[in-house]
């Protein structure tokens, strides 16, 4: 396993600093200098199958910074990409590029080599983050529950035989579970089990996606997500956002149909476990090595318990995505947090 | 320790939030209308990299732009003041009567008074929709059949009914079963719509013999026919067959559209109806859009007026041809046993059907990933099938594309047999939203 960068600027380790919302939304109020951040180039779509929300992600990050009279150009990850950065080079690069290249360290490697400063995390912080097993484990090591599962790619049901695995896996694990690609984002191929056959169907839906499949126990409980920010004094958690789907299950059109879930920011949670689910936001933050930003996927048990899921290095912008809905939650304007984080980058070099 | 923002501020128990302030005022028929993950996969697929045989848009490369720029620049000096203004709900004389030439190919023998100019095809689709659908109403459509056509029911609340089709067209008696079966039950359809040449998605033709037995099929029963042809003057081998509407004029509203046979860009299509049928689309179209965009009903105009439009046609026909040909000379060379297609004599599309057990909507996403699509045929049911089915379109992609195109789905497919292999064979839950882009845009 490749070792982990630790994110820059952040606070000794088991000293988690946020700051009250009051003091935070003053020092947005007076801004730093960030007159010199001139040009920045927002990447959005991709060839994932988060194509169209990377696409609306960056349209919304873009049009924020433009607000602030920020200089901002859009550009896919193509062909043309690199003899862009060469000729045109932008003082500071926004990857808003969900799933593959954006959030596995594909970009990152080709922006670090072009010597192009860019937002959010380093490509070895997110191999880490994007393999769902790998994050859990190093998350695990810090203490946070993570769900008890396998990973398993489609060869293993191939050569040792796919109903008795099947039926193994339903043992040792019990059911229901909860099917997903160990890799990739927006719910494509995830899907809950309640029987041995559904665990079947499940997976076929997820191999669909990706070779490897990720099976889980299926926690019940408020499922949550909290996002991290780093705007210069150190990773702060903000407010977690409650996610309640109709139908209970937060697919992909859950996530994108306005109207279809139902959010509260920040969570019906007691003091405790919204404490807990922070604390556990920025263990997960420190523990995968992130910078910038992320977003952590969490469910909280009725006994408090905060459980892990996944963590994201490029959270969805969009009009009905958790990460502006909590930054909105914790009184920081969208478009001053966009600028601050291009502007970190632009001070990192 | 980290800070509760409600310690903090003081602020009472949140609201919930739906980010969607409508969410309890849209109509039943919008219920429907929501994110899929499927037409997230199509956005993937408008990108170079993805060898797309998903897209029934028209190439339009062939086109003479010299020629239409100075056609467009004579109408916009010679008769700016007719082009520029308001024109009437039914759309210019001069064009009606050229579309009357038009529909004369296919044996049709009409007045322009009975031509209404549409926005596309798809507007006279859904004005006829407008004008005979209530909600619950029956329309019965060929299985399988257009999925345009299949939203626009839905968006009036129909109950779409499938006819089983095979490779000469819907079956003569399937239509008289289900027509029986609806008076049995003290029900009638409204109309059974066709689309009888090259049909999209099948890519068959309904042959002469199947189109008198239609006919006279829903003469008894007194069911009015919606043909719809877009695709029937691109043909590429046999001969022509009449119009339903040629041999029924009475009993048949037609259907037509200049979007394949010249560009999809002007959007004009036409609707021939009955007169009172015709009085009352017109009625319906006034309402929609007041008038119809008089300076390209112009253009068009003058295009047909003044250019050798059926060697323009013959081009297309050509270019088509050959990519036609690519694309059932890949299948034949490299589809796996178990897969079958049909093999269309024009038009732009091929209807494969899967190995049993395989799931084209399942496999949509690997095949993605695999840099190619192509629509499933769940997009072109109104009911929970055709998951065995794929639409290739081969109207777009160069014929070295169509081949790697071919060549990546049959990648996927072994896959895909091979997991089914390994899981035994799981039908996969329908999902919400659409399961196909609007296959004529971009």
């Amino acid at each position: 396993m490749t070792a982990v960068h630790p994110p820059e600027g952040t606070a000794p380790a088991g000293a988690a600093r946020t700051a009250p919302p009051s003091a935070r939304a003053a020092r947005q109020k007076v801004g730093r200098t960030v007159a010199d951040l001139h040009r920045v180039l927002v990447l959005a779509g991709g060839l994932s199958p988060e194509h169209e929300v990377s696409v609306r992600s960056g349209l919304r990050v873009a049009e924020s910074l433009r607000r602030l009279d920020v200089e901002v150009q859009t550009a896919d990850v193509d062909a043309a990409l690199l003899g862009r950065l060469a000729a045109d080079p932008p003082q500071a690069v926004f990857p808003v590029l969900h799933g593959a290249p954006g959030e596995d360290g594909v970009i990152r490697e080709v922006l670090e080599i072009s010597g192009v400063p860019y937002v959010g995390a380093r490509p070895d912080a997110c191999r880490a983050a994007f393999s769902k097993p790998i994050a859990k484990s190093l998350v695990a090591a810090e203490g946070v529950p993570v769900p008890r599962g396998v990973t398993l790619p489609k060869a293993a049901f191939r050569d040792l035989g796919a109903r008795e695995l099947v039926d193994r896996i339903a043992a040792a694990l019990g059911l229901p579970l909860f099917v997903k690609p160990d890799q990739g984002g927006s719910a494509f191929g995830a899907a809950p089990a309640a029987t041995a056959e559904e665990l079947s169907n499940a997976l076929v839906s997820s191999f669909a996606y990706g070779d490897t499949a990720m099976v889980e126990e299926r926690i019940d409980g408020t499922e949550i997500a909290v996002g991290v920010v780093d705007t210069g004094d150190g990773p702060v958690a903000l407010p977690p956002v409650e996610i309640v789907p109709d139908g209970g299950v937060y697919d992909y059109s859950a996530r994108y149909t306005a109207g279809r879930t139902e959010f509260f920011a920040p969570a019906r949670l007691d003091g405790a476990a919204v404490g807990a689910a922070m604390d556990a936001a920025l263990t997960a933050h420190r523990a995968l090595g992130l910078r910038d930003l992320s977003r952590t996927d969490m469910i909280v048990e009725p006994s408090g318990r905060v459980v892990f899921l996944e963590a994201n290095v490029a959270p969805g912008m969009t009009e009905t995505s958790l990460f502006p809905m909590a930054l909105q939650a914790a009184g920081m304007d969208f478009g001053i947090t966009c600028r601050e984080l291009a502007h970190r980058a632009l001070l990192r070099g | 320790m980290t800070t509760d923002p409600r310690e903090t501020t003081g602020r009472p128990a949140p609201q919930g939030s739906r980010i969607d302030p409508y969410v309890d005022s849209y109509a039943a028929r919008a219920q429907g209308m929501v994110a899929s993950e499927v037409r997230a996969l199509f956005a993937v697929a408008s990108r170079p990299e993805v060898v797309s045989l998903a897209g029934g848009m028209p190439n339009v490369s062939a086109l003479p732009l010299e020629e239409m720029g100075d056609i467009v620049r004579r109408v916009t000096t010679e008769q700016g003041a007719t082009a520029l203004q308001y024109g009437s709900a039914q759309g210019d004389p001069a064009l009606r009567e050229r579309i009357c030439e038009v529909m004369a190919l296919e044996g049709i023998d009409a007045s322009a008074e009975d031509v209404i100019v549409t926005v596309g095809s798809q507007q006279a689709l859904d004005l006829v929709t407008r004008v005979f659908i209530d909600p619950g109403d029956v329309v019965l459509a060929e299985a399988p059949t257009y999925v345009t056509a299949i939203n626009t029911f839905a968006a009036f609340q129909a109950d779409i009914q499938h006819v089983a089709m095979d490779e000469e067209g819907v079956l003569p008696e399937a239509l008289e079963e289900r027509l029986t079966a609806l008076a049995a039950a003290g029900r009638r359809a409204k109309f059974f719509y066709t689309v009888p040449n090259f049909q999209n998605p099948a890519g068959v033709t309904l042959t002469a013999g199947r189109r008198r037995r239609v006919l006279e099929i829903c003469r008894r029963h007194g069911l009015l026919v919606l043909e719809d042809n877009p695709y029937g003057l691109l043909r590429y081998e046999g001969e022509a067959e009449r119009a339903l509407r040629a041999d029924a004029p009475d009993n048949v509203i037609y259907l037509g559209s200049f979007s394949k046979t010249l560009s999809p860009g002007f959007r004009i299509g036409w609707a021939l109806a009955p007169s009172a049928v015709r009085a009352k689309l017109v009625l319906a179209a006034e309402s929609a859009m007041l008038s119809h965009s008089t300076f390209n009903q112009l253009v068009v105009g003058r295009y047909l007026a003044e250019h050798p439009w059926r060697e323009q046609i013959k081009e297309f026909n050509e270019m088509y041809r050959e990519r036609r040909d690519a694309m059932l000379a890949s299948l034949e060379a490299m589809m796996p046993p178990g897969t079958s297609w049909t093999r269309p004599e024009g038009g732009f599309f091929v209807w494969v059907t899967l190995p049993e057990g395989l799931d084209a909507k399942a496999m949509l996403p690997r095949a993605v990933g695999e840099r190619v699509a192509y629509v499933p045929g769940t997009g072109f049911f109104a009911s929970d099938e055709g998951h065995r089915n794929m639409r290739l379109s081969f109207c777009y992609p160069t014929p070295a594309q169509i081949r790697e195109g071919v060549r990546r789905l049959v990648g996927v497919i072994e896959n895909e047999a091979a997991l089914r292999d390994t899981f035994g064979t799981t039908p996969a839950p329908p999902a919400p939203g659409g399961d196909a882009p609007t296959p004529d845009l971009p």
